[in-house]
C-alpha cells in the first residue's frame, strides 16, 4: 500500500548526483536551465529545497556515537550492518529474528521528502527512501490488544563509546501508539537521495515520524515489539518534564530549557534566520490522531 | 626546580599585552571559519560552543595563576589581568552570538534570560565579570585601593555560575562539565587553605 500519501515538498526527481551533492550548485544549475524552461516546479518551493547531502550526513544526533554534531559521522562508519537481525516479537502472528532482508526486502519503497524538525530547534528537510511502517506491521500480523509499538536500537559498545560513557540508559528505546504508527506518514527509511543510508542516519533501517520531534525516529532499529502498554522512551527515562511519549511538534509547548516556537533550517550559514515552528512541524493531517488530548498535558 | 626557572624567565620576556592580540586574533579566525564553512554546517552554533569554551578555559586559568605561584612556584601574575579581561571579552563574544546570530529578536532575548535557568546563570555570570572588566585599569586599581582586591574576588562566583551554565545546558549525562565545576572548586578551595597556610609558609623568594 505504498503511495498513500503525496510528497509536497518535492525535487526535481532526475537531478543529477552530482548537484545534489551541493545544493548551492543545485540552486545555481537551476536558475541556469530556468532559463531553458526546465526549473519552473523546482523554483517555485523556494527555502523547502532538500537540504544536502552533506549537511545531513555530518551534523547528527545519535547519542551511541558520542553527543557532538559531528562524533556519528566520525565514529559510525565502524559499526558492521551486513547481517543485520531484526527482532519481531509481542503480539504479533508471526514473531522470529529475522535477516533484514527477509524482513523488508518485498516492500515497495518510495521517497518521501519531508521536514525534520529536532527537538533542539533546528530543522531540515531529507529526501527519505522507505517504505511505510503500516506496510511492515501488516506482513507480521498485529494482533488484538497491541495497542503500541516499540522500538529498540543496537547496543554495540566496541563501536559505540557514547554506549560506554553511558551519556543515556542504553538500548535506546523508543515508542509510539498504534495509530501513530499504522499512519501513512509514518515510515521506515532505509535511503537518504537514492543511497544507501549512511550509518550516523540510522543504517540499515531507521523510523521517521514527520511530525514529531527528531527523537522519536529511532535509528539502527534490531527490535520492533508490539506491546499493549504505553512502552518506556529513553528520553523520558531521562528527562520526564523535558520529553514525553508524543513528542508532537507544537510551537505553543516550550521545552522547559527553551522555546519551541521558532527553528533555524540548517545550511543557511552564518545569517541564517529564524522561522516559525508549525504545528505537527506543518502535517496537519495527522491532527485527528489527538482529537479532544490537551497537547500542553500530553507533550 | 628545574622546570620552573625556564618558565618564569620565559614569562619575563613575553609582554602581557600579547595576550589580548592573540585573544583577538583567535576570536577573528573562529568567526572566519564559520563564514567560510570551516565549523561545519551550523555555524551560529558551532561559534556559541566555541566562545563559550574558550570562554570558560580562560576564566579557570585566570583562578589556577595565583596558585600555581605559591604551590608550583611559576609566576604568571603579570598575565593575570589580561587573562581575566580576555574571558570576559569571549563571554561577550559568546553573548553576542548567542543575542545577534542565534536568538535574533530582543523579545525571545529577554524571555530566553527570564524563563531559561542555564541562560539565567550564564547571564548572572556575564554580569559578575563585568564590574571587573570595567575596573580592569591601572587608574581604577589605585583608586579602588583595597577594595579593588575584595571586589575582584566576584571571579570565584562568576567561575561557579559558568560551570553551572554548562552543566545545565549538557543534555543527558555528560561528565565534562561536571570535570570543569570540580577544577573550578578545587582552585577556590586551594585558597582557602592558602589564607591559613600562607602565615606559617614563608612565600619562595627566588628573584
Ligand atoms: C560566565 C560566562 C559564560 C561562560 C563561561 C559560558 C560558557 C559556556 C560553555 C562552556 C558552553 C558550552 C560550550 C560547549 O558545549 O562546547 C556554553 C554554551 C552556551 N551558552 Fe554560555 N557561557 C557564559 C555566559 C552565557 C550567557 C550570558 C549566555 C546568554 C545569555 C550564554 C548562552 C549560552 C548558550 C545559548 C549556549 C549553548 C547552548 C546549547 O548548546 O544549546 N552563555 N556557554
Amino acid at each position: 500500500m505504498a503511495h498513500r500519501w503525496i510528497n509536497d515538498l518535492t525535487h526535481d526527481d532526475v537531478t543529477p548526483k552530482a548537484l545534489w551533492l551541493n545544493r548551492r550548485q543545485l540552486i545555481a544549475g537551476l536558475t541556469a536551465t530556468g532559463a531553458a524552461g526546465l526549473g519552473g516546479p523546482v523554483a517555485a518551493q523556494g527555502s523547502l529545497e532538500p537540504n544536502t547531502w552533506e549537511e545531513i550526513t555530518t551534523y547528527n544526533n545519535f547519542y551511541e556515537f558520542g553527543t557532538g554534531k559531528g562524533d556519528p559521522v566520525q565514529n559510525a562508519p565502524a559499526m558492521d550492518t551486513s547481517g543485520w537481525q531484526v527482532t519481531v516479537d509481542g503480539l504479533v502472528d508471526n514473531p522470529g529474528t529475522y535477516d533484514l532482508m527477509d524482513l523488508i526486502g518485498d516492500l515497495e519503497t518510495e521517497e518521501r521528502i519531508y521536514r525534520f524538525r529536532c527537538v533542539e530547534a533546528w530543522s531540515m528537510v531529507i529526501p527519505w527512501n522507505g517504505f511505510e511502517l503500516a506496510d511492515l506491521l501488516a506482513k507480521v500480523g498485529v494482533q488484538d490488544g497491541a495497542r503500541y509499538v516499540a522500538f529498540e536500537t543496537a547496543v554495540i559498545p566496541e563501536v559505540m563509546p557514547g554506549v560506554r560513557r553511558r551519556v543515556l540508559d542504553f538500548p535506546y528505546v523508543e515508542g509510539l501508539r498504534l495509530d501513530e504508527a499504522m499512519h501513512p506518514l509514518t515510515i521506515m527509511a532505509t535511503g537518504i537521495y537514492g543511497e544507501p543510508i549512511p550509518n550516523q542516519n540510522g543504517a540499515p533501517m531507521r523510523l521517521v515520524v514527520p511530525w514529531k520531534y527528531g527523537f522519536k525516529s529511532i535509528k539502527s532499529i534490531v527490535r520492533i515489539s508490539l506491546v499493549a502498554d504505553q512502552p518506556p522512551t529513553s528520553w523520558n527515562k531521562a528527562n520526564a518534564r523535558e520529553y514525553g511519549f508524543y513528542s508532537n511538534v507544537n510551537p505553543n509547548v516550550d521545552h522547559p530549557r527553551w522555546s519551541q516556537a521558532t527553528e533555524r533550517r540548517i545550511g543557511g550559514g552564518i545569517f541564517s534566520q529564524r522561522q516559525d515552528t508549525l504545528m505537527f512541524n506543518g502535517y496537519d493531517e495527522v491532527a485527528g490522531l489527538y482529537d479532544g488530548m490537551d497537547l500542553t498535558e500530553f507533550y | 626546580m628545574a622546570l620552573t626557572d625556564p618558565i618564569n624567565s620565559a614569562a619575563r620576556r613575553v609582554p602581557a599585552w600579547s595576550l589580548y592580540i592573540l585573544g583577538a586574533a583567535w576570536a577573528g579566525w573562529v568567526f572566519y571559519l564559520g563564514a567560510t564553512g570551516g565549523l561545519g554546517v551550523e555555524p551560529i552554533e558551532a561559534l556559541e560552543h566555541e566562545y563559550g569554551a574558550m570562554a570558560l578555559k580562560l576564566l579557570v586559568v585566570g583562578l589556577a595563576i595565583t596558585p600555581l605561584r605559591r604551590f608550583a612556584g611559576i609566576n604568571l601574575m603579570k598575565f593575570r589581568r589580561a587573562v581575566g579581561v580576555s574571558a570576559f571579552f569571549l563571554v561577550l563574544a559568546h553573548l553576542l552570538v548567542w543575542a545577534v546570530l542565534d536568538v535574533q529578536s530582543l523579545d525571545r532575548i529577554w524571555a530566553d534570560i527570564v524563563k531559561r535557568p542555564y541562560v539565567t546563570v550564564g547571564m548572572a555570570g556575564f554580569l559578575l565579570l563585568l564590574p571587573l572588566a570595567l575596573t580592569s585599569n591601572n587608574r581604577a586599581v589605585r583608586r579602588l585601593g583595597p577594595k579593588w582586591r575584595q571586589l575582584h574576588k566576584l571571579t570565584y562566583p562568576a567561575a561557579i555560575l559558568a560551570a553551572i551554565h554548562f552543566i545545565w545546558l549538557a543534555k543527558g549525562f555528560q561528565i565534562e562539565p561536571v570535570v570543569w565545576l570540580v577544577v573550578i572548586c578545587g582552585l577556590l578551595a586551594s585558597r582557602l587553605r592558602l589564607g591559613r597556610a600562607s602565615n606559617a609558609r614563608v612565600a619562595p623568594s627566588k628573584g
